[in-house]
């Protein structure tokens, strides 16, 4: 399979998933079991085509690859162009990875609805890939947008009580950040007459120019990411969110904002990631110390991680913007391990939601005595949250610190402090939910995890160690990556920096 | 001096006219009911002057001493019109059947409309311009009141007549203001005189531009363009649906696409003096449209703001004043126009009990009761809020890319702005129908031609994402020819 379409099979498996289940007919029952064993089976075909991108993928060369190109829009450089290079592939596996754990997940949870569910989620799991594949400017755009369709379903079908402000908040949030980004895309097309995401990385655009175009990239990805003071959509449509959607939210929707960044704000408008790098390091802090001292005061279990994942944010975007080869990978690092954890995280509400219906921290309380493997679990993906070394969380947040020292000691300083409260919430929330005395009538009779949910955890503990243990597996394919995104940079700027020394 | 009559351009035209006036007479001399007969003839009229429209090939023919002009615009603004006119037809047959006002006049109303339209399209004189803007408004303003027995419905026609005429009278007022000051009623003489290329080249002084206006003024109206817009929500809740489903796209792409005529031909070299008042009209209608249409119940009304809104984005593209914005104008048009016929066999389909209801709380739990025709509203609506992958969001693609490409940034942030508000409206038609419980489901079957709309207009509307090639050098052809100079 050599010559095969393997970014684009791995895109729109699902989509064809999605037109399966959408042919199922039949009674109630019968439907919801086969549309879960489609979307199943379809995820998991999907996460191993993807396996084969990374096998053809050749980590050595910066360079984008398995490039797929084909006209589009005529008249225009518009294109169905596709692509990878060494920090996209890991988004794209995270995704397909991801993406049959929620469904395995939704089995037990998801009792309404079960057919229109998998086919959004199907229909998401697409427009996922696509946007961490596509290499033009216009595609990018449409597969980032077209997220918030069946992602607003998901909240507003299956989710709480607040579910109807939550999915409105979270799509017109998102949809006006990005509707400012659709303009900068425009102007960047008229001044480079092209839509072709490496050309467009080759394309200096005028200081001037760069500045808006950077604040209007900046409106979506922040929305995104999200950074303080835009981030209050997140604890809404996480804590109303069914718990797939979630851990599709955490695991990668917000990797989104982040990866834009990465994509577009610094190789494109180097000048202007300069100039603004003191804001994003600035609510970068303050999104850490805020958001990590909020949650110490959450009384809601989905909010309290909501925030932490916030917080975690904070330090990835920290680690982008500190432009040191470490910083980036490390944030890049950052974002596959919230990735992981964040989802485990909420798998772990999920849990005990599903057989309790609260996620209220103070109805739980002594769950170790009777839900011991459920009481480790939690445990290992609490250490990681906290970032215990030989676990995910503890190799990025290292990363980043030590990337962005060399720069700003300040600026590491104070993400240090959110390493502290990070531990203090985490492991505050833990006590409460896990240890002290079973005293609740109700929860006394709760059942430890089933096979189905430590088959929906294995994987995600396997690779929390995996990731903590031998980072080196994915460093190793984004460093050449990472270090031509480092080194245009610094062309760029060196560049810029004569102009204007010459201009005096 | 003339030489022989030259009538292929006006085939269609002639064809339409004949037509109309037969079938006509046929309704009067059968006896009975024939509705039905002479709506499928109607249609099938249609269809031929369809065949007859695209038989001209592009190439740009003049009739009638220059008062008369096919192109390629031409053709594709009345392939749209023509299909807009034949699926209303198709679509008022069974609600005419079912509330008993079936008369065979309404598909020969709705023909001479649409040869209105037509007129409206080809025109390349003022004189010939007013003649097509009347015929149209004229059997307007009766499909209007066409339910006479309802107060509603009458009220709304004679609305629509008083405001229409009022605006009919603007406009010929600034046709005199331009004659007398420049001379000339044919378009192409009046682009000669303002570009400077004739021997007396009038500037553009006081009175033409007052004149300007005052056309202008004339067609937002028509358009249902801010501050003209008044009249829209009200005849659209009053006026029978079928006929509300004809008014929302049919009559609004002729007068958009005879807007960009007017615009590019003989006031091409006034481009700064018009720029400014359609600016000022876009971003009003964008923003009323937006903004009006959050507090509206009643499905009809909350179209007619729609409406209001997709105008204001249309006049964004005819603003850039460039190949580019007119051909985001047609791709608009063409999308605007299936997602509006779709939209409108929900609401025709919005029956309980067999009687027509248009809250739009009614669709509460749509999804649980009819989920195709959820799921078709859903999409159209997801579409009309300009949510890519869906069709919607590249005619707002276009417009705005034109807006940029202009430099016209500050109208192209507050266009985008004032699609989020708009958003908001349409997600809650979704959020009524998909996370709302349902209370009573509306009756079965919706019948075939109302299916087959549907099921047209989502597909058209899914697909063009994936097959853009065809609509997008279409419309391009069709732009270029407005803009000879450019190539």
């Amino acid at each position: 399979m050599n010559d095969w379409p393997l970014l684009s099979l791995t895109t729109f498996l699902p989509l064809l998933g999605a037109l399966f289940i959408l042919t199922i007919r039949g009674e109630t029952e019968v439907v919801a079991r086969n549309a879960r064993n489609v979307a199943l089976l379809t995820s998991i075909a999907t996460f191993v085509v993807s396996l084969f991108i990374l096998a053809k993928f050749n980590g050595a060369s910066p360079d984008f690859q398995l490039k797929e190109t084909a006209l589009w829009f005529p008249g225009t450089t518009i294109a169905y162009s596709m692509g990878v290079d060494g920090i996209s592939v890991w988004f794209v596996l995270l995704s397909t990875f991801l993406c049959p754990i929620c469904i395995l997940a939704a089995f037990g949870s998801v009792e309404k609805r079960v057919k229109e569910y998998m086919v959004a989620f199907m229909i998401l799991e697409t427009m996922m890939i696509g946007m961490f594949c596509a290499l033009d400017l216009v595609l990018f755009y449409i597969f980032f947008e077209a997220v918030l369709i069946p992602m607003f379903i998901i909240i507003g079908v299956w989710g709480g009580a607040r579910r109807v402000y939550a999915a409105f908040k979270f799509f017109l949030y998102t949809l006006l950040g990005s509707v400012l980004m659709l303009v900068a895309m425009l102007a960047m097309y008229f001044d480079a007459h092209t839509t072709d995401i490496p050309s467009l990385m080759a394309h200096s655009f005028p200081f001037k120019m760069q500045l808006w175009l950077w604040l209007a990239f900046f409106a979506s990805f922040a929305v995104k990411v999200p950074m303080w003071p835009v981030h209050t959509w997140l604890p809404d449509a996480h804590v109303e969110a069914p718990t797939g959607g979630s851990v599709i939210l955490a695991g990668v929707l917000l990797k989104m904002g982040a990866y834009g960044f990465i994509r577009f704000s610094i190789p494109m408008l180097p000048d202007a990631s300069v100039y603004f790098t003191p804001l994003i390091y600035t609510l970068s802090i303050v999104a850490v110390i805020y958001t990590s001292l909020v949650a110490l005061v959450q009384e809601d279990m989905k909010k309290l991680i909501a925030y932490s994942s916030v917080a975690h944010m904070g330090y990835v975007t920290i680690g982008i913007f500190s432009m040191t080869t470490q910083g980036v990978e490390g944030a890049v690092f950052q974002m596959l391990s919230h990735g992981i954890v964040a989802s485990a995280l909420f798998l772990c509400v999920g849990v005990i939601y599903d057989r309790m219906h609260t996620r209220e921290i103070a109805r739980y309380g002594g769950l170790a005595s009777r839900m011991p493997i459920y009481a480790a679990v939690f445990m290992l993906f609490t250490m990681a949250s906290v970032g215990l070394p030989g676990t995910a969380g503890f190799v990025g947040e290292f990363l980043v610190l030590m990337g962005v020292f060399q720069v700003n000691t300040w600026v590491a300083f104070f993400a240090a402090t959110g390493l502290v409260l990070g531990c203090t919430y985490m492991l505050y929330l833990y006590r409460r939910v896990v240890f002290g005395r079973l005293t609740r009538e109700d929860l006394k009779g709760i059942l430890d995890m089933t096979p189905r949910e430590i088959a929906v955890f294995a994987p995600l503990i396997v690779m929390t160690i995996w990731m903590g243990v031998a980072p080196g597996t994915f460093l190793e394919p984004m460093h050449a990556s990472v270090t031509k995104l480092i080194s245009n940079y610094e062309l760029a700027r060196a560049a810029h920096d004569g102009l204007t020394l010459a201009a005096r | 001096m003339i030489k022989t009559l030259d009538l292929v351009p006006v085939l269609p035209e002639i064809f339409l006219a004949v037509a109309g006036l037969a079938l006509l007479m046929l309704g009067v001399f059968r006896k009975e009911d024939s509705t039905k007969s002479v709506s499928v003839l109607v249609i099938l009229a249609l269809g031929a002057a369809m065949v007859l429209v695209s038989s001209l090939g592009g190439d740009r023919l003049v009739a009638f001493n220059g008062l008369f002009v096919a192109d390629r615009f031409a053709s594709f603004a009345k392939g749209l019109v023509l299909v807009a006119s034949a699926i209303a037809t198709a679509m008022s047959l069974p609600y005419l059947e079912r509330e008993k006002i079936g008369r065979f006049e309404y598909p020969v109303l709705v023909l001479f409309a649409t040869l209105g339209m037509m007129m409206m399209i080809s025109a390349n004189d003022f004189i010939a311009l007013y003649l097509g803007l009347e015929l149209q408004s004229l059997s307007l303003y009766v499909l209007a009141a066409y339910n006479r027995d309802n107060a509603r419905a009458t009220e709304a026609g004679l609305k629509y007549f008083v405001l229409g005429s009022l605006a009919s009278g603007m406009l010929l007022y600034g046709i005199s203001l331009l004659y007398g000051f420049a001379g000339s009623t044919s378009f192409e003489t009046l682009a000669n005189l303002f570009s400077g290329g004739h021997e007396h080249p009038v500037k553009p002084n006081m009175g033409v531009i007052a004149g300007l206006v005052f056309v202008l003024a004339g067609l937002c109206f028509k358009v249902s363009a801010v501050p003209f817009h008044m009249w829209a929500p009200d005849v659209y809740e009053g006026a029978p649906t079928p006929v509300t489903s004809f008014f929302a796209v049919a009559p609004k792409i002729a007068a958009l696409c005879l807007m960009v005529r007017v615009m590019t031909g003989p006031f091409a070299d006034l481009v700064e003096q018009w720029r400014q008042v359609v600016t000022f009209v876009a971003i009003g209608s964008m923003f009323v449209g937006a903004f009006a249409a959050v507090v509206q119940t009643n499905i009809k009304r909350l179209m007619a703001y729609s409406s209001i809104g997709h105008v204001g984005f249309v006049l964004v593209g005819i603003a850039a004043g460039s190949t580019l914005g007119i051909q985001g104008v047609l791709i608009y048009l063409a999308i605007y126009l299936f997602m509006n016929v779709g939209t409108f066999a929900v609401i025709l389909s919005m029956r309980q009990k067999g009687r027509m209801v248009e809250g739009i709380d009614d669709l509460a739990g749509l999804s649980k009761t009819h989920p195709m025709m959820a799921f078709v509203m859903a999409v159209l609506m997801f579409s009309m809020a300009g949510v890519p992958p869906l069709a919607g969001f590249w005619g707002k693609f276009y417009v705005f890319m034109a807006a940029v490409e202009a430099g016209q940034f500050t109208l192209a942030i507050i266009g985008l702005l004032s699609s989020v508000v708009s958003a908001y409206y349409y997600l809650r038609i979704i959020k009524v129908m998909y996370f709302d419980e349902p209370v009573e489901a509306f009756d079965k079957p919706v019948g075939t031609s109302m299916s087959l709309v549907m099921a047209v207009s989502t597909i058209v509307i899914l697909a063009f994402t994936l097959i853009p090639a065809p609509l997008v050098t279409s419309a391009k052809a069709a732009a270029q020819v407005l803009f000879p100079a450019a190539g």
